[in-house]
C-alpha cells in the first residue's frame, strides 16, 4: 500500500533523503523515527506528494505519487507536521472542505464529516473557529479531516504531538482501531507511542535507513534493553557526526 | 470541476469569515463614487453618463486588486495549509482559477456597489446604457486582469504586505505604461514604434476604448491573456516548491 523505492532528495547541498526504501502493507502501524533533521518529514511529503523526489519512486496504493498523483492523493489521508488548518474555518466546515475536494455530496459528506469529527474526539469544538482553539483541539480538527474519506493509508507526521495524555491516549485508540483496515505511516519523538501502537519501527539517521524491524527486536538490540537505548545506540554516532562537522570546518580565531 | 467549486467556496467564505471583504466592499463604495464625485466632478460635467467614475476606476483598481489577491497563496504558505492544499487531490488550475473566481466575484460585487450612480444617472437623463454597460464590462477585465498578476505575485512569497507591495507596483507599471505623459516621453527618446508597443501592453489603453463603449478583439484577447499569463504563472510557481526532480 506504501512503497518507496530508492527515494532520494536535495535541498541545495544537502541530501536530505539519500536512498530510503521501505514497503508497508494493510495492517501494518509503522513509526519513522529519528532526530530532527534525519529526513522524516522530508519522506512523508515525498509520499504525500507535496514534494517530487530528485530520483526514486513513491507509490500509495500502487499509483505512483509523481506520475499518478492524484489517484495516488485519492486514497491518502495526510496530518503535516504542525497540523495547519485555515484559522477562521471551523473543525466541521473544514471536514467537510477535505470531504468536498474529494467528491463527497449531500448526505455522504455530511455523515463521513460527522463521524470523522466524532472519532476525532472534537465535542463542541466542532463548531469553533480553528483559530481559537488550543494546540490539541487544532490537531484532533486536522486528525478528523485526513480520516474524514476513510482513506486506504494513513500518513501522520508526529500525530500526538501537543496533545494531553488523555487526548494521546484518543489518538492511539483511533489509530489502534482503524489500523486493521488500513496502512498507516506515522512519524514521531514519542518512543511510548511506538511501542503502545505500531507494528513496526524504521529508524532513520542522515537520510539513510539505519533499522526497520519490530519495536521489541528495537529494544533487544539496546544494552539497557529499551526503545530510548536503541534509539540512541542507532541515531546518537551519526547525529555526532553532524554536528562535529560544521566545527571540524570552521576557522579558529587567531 | 468538483475540486474547483469546492477550493471555490471555502475561498469566497474565507473573504467573509475575516473582515476582509467587508472592509474591501466598503472602502469601495466610498472611494469609487467619492473620486467620480469630488475629483471627476460628476454632477457638474452637465452629461448624463459615468464617464468620471471609469476615468478613475483603474487607479482604484489598481490598489483594492491586489490587497484582495494578496493573500491568495501567501496565507497558505504562512499558515502551512500550502502543504495540505498539495497532498489534497486538486489540480493546481484548479486551485489556481478557484482563488482568482472567488476575488473575482469580490471585485464583481464591489462594482455592483457603484450601480447607484447608474441608476441616478437615469434619474437625471438619458445616457447611453449599452456604453456604461460596456465599461461595466470592462472594469471588470481589467480587475480580473489585476487579480491575476497580483495572485501570481503572491506564490512568490509567504509574506502578504509584500505580495501587496509587489503586486501594486506591477499593476502600476501596467497602468502607467499607458499615460500620455509616459508614452509622450517614450516616443520623444525613443522611435515611435516603441511607444505604439507600450500603449498596446497598458492595461489603461485597453480599458480606454471598452469604457467608451467600444468592444474589440484585440482588447478582449489582451485582458483573457492577462488572466492566463497571471494564473499561469501563479501555478508554476507554487508547483516549483514541488522541487521535481523528473
Amino acid at each position: 500500500m506504501i512503497d518507496a523505492h530508492d527515494l532520494v532528495k536535495h535541498f541545495g547541498p544537502t541530501r536530505a533523503v539519500d536512498g530510503i526504501s521501505f514497503s508497508a502493507q494493510k495492517g501494518e502501524v509503522v513509526a519513522l523515527l529519528g532526530p530532527n533533521g534525519a529526513g522524516k518529514s522530508t519522506t512523508m511529503r515525498m509520499l504525500t506528494g507535496c514534494l517530487e523526489p530528485d530520483s526514486g519512486v513513491a507509490s500509495i496504493a500502487g499509483h505512483d505519487a509523481v506520475r499518478a498523483r492524484r489517484a495516488a492523493q485519492n486514497a491518502l489521508g495526510y496530518l503535516p507536521e504542525g497540523a495547519p488548518a485555515y484559522p477562521a474555518m471551523t473543525p466541521r466546515a473544514f471536514t467537510r472542505f477535505h470531504l468536498r475536494v474529494r467528491g463527497f455530496k449531500g448526505r455522504a459528506l455530511l455523515d463521513a464529516a460527522e463521524l470523522a469529527l466524532e472519532r476525532a474526539r472534537m465535542g463542541e469544538a466542532a463548531s469553533r473557529p480553528i483559530g481559537m482553539l488550543s494546540k490539541g483541539f487544532k490537531r484532533r480538527a486536522a486528525l478528523a479531516a485526513a480520516i474524514a474519506h476513510d482513506p486506504a493509508v494513513l500518513i501522520l507526521d508526529e500525530p500526538t504531538d501537543g496533545l494531553d495524555p488523555n487526548q494521546k491516549d484518543g489518538v492511539r485508540d483511533l489509530i489502534r482501531m482503524m489500523a486493521p483496515e488500513k496502512t498507516i505511516l506515522i512519524s514521531t519523538h514519542l518512543l511510548d507511542e511506538v511501542e503502545a501502537i505500531c507494528t513496526r519501527a524504521i529508524v532513520i539517521t542522515g537520510g539513510r535507513i539505519v533499522s526497520d524491524t519490530t519495536p521489541a527486536s528495537l529494544v533487544a538490540k539496546a544494552p539497557d534493553q529499551s526503545l530510548a537505548g536503541a534509539f540512541r545506540l542507532l541515531t546518537g554516532h551519526s547525529a555526532e557526526q553532524a554536528t562535529a562537522k560544521p566545527r571540524r570546518n570552521r576557522k579558529r580565531p587567531a | 470541476m468538483t475540486a474547483l467549486w469546492a477550493v471555490y467556496r471555502r475561498e469566497l467564505a474565507a473573504y467573509f469569515e475575516t473582515p476582509l471583504a467587508w472592509v474591501f466592499l466598503t472602502a469601495f463604495a466610498i472611494a469609487a463614487p467619492s473620486f467620480a464625485w469630488h475629483v471627476g466632478r460628476l454632477f457638474e460635467t452637465g452629461r448624463a453618463d459615468l464617464a468620471p467614475l471609469f476615468d478613475y476606476l483603474p487607479w482604484l483598481l489598481m490598489v483594492l486588486m491586489p490587497a484582495l489577491a494578496m493573500r491568495a497563496w501567501a496565507e497558505e504558505r504562512e499558515t502551512g495549509t500550502l502543504e495540505m492544499l498539495l497532498a489534497a487531490p486538486i489540480p493546481l488550475w484548479a486551485a489556481a482559477l478557484a482563488k482568482f473566481l472567488a476575488a473575482w466575484t469580490i471585485a464583481g460585487l464591489a462594482l455592483v456597489l457603484t450601480f447607484p450612480l447608474w441608476i441616478a444617472m437615469n434619474y437625471l437623463g438619458n445616457p447611453d446604457n449599452a456604453a456604461i454597460a460596456t465599461a461595466y464590462f470592462g472594469a471588470a477585465l481589467l480587475a480580473g486582469g489585476y487579480l491575476a498578476i497580483a495572485q501570481a505575485l503572491s506564490a512568490t512569497t509567504a509574506n502578504q504586505v509584500i505580495a501587496f507591495v509587489l503586486a501594486t507596483g506591477a499593476c502600476l507599471i501596467l497602468t502607467a505604461a499607458g499615460l500620455p505623459l509616459v508614452l509622450d516621453a517614450v516616443a520623444a527618446s525613443l522611435p515611435g514604434v516603441f511607444a505604439e508597443a507600450l500603449a498596446g501592453l497598458s492595461a489603461l489603453s485597453r480599458f480606454d476604448s471598452l469604457r467608451r463603449g467600444v468592444i474589440s478583439l484585440a482588447d478582449l484577447v489582451y485582458f483573457i491573456s492577462l488572466i492566463g499569463m497571471g494564473l499561469g504563472l501563479a501555478m508554476a510557481l507554487v508547483d516549483t516548491r514541488r522541487g521535481g526532480g523528473r
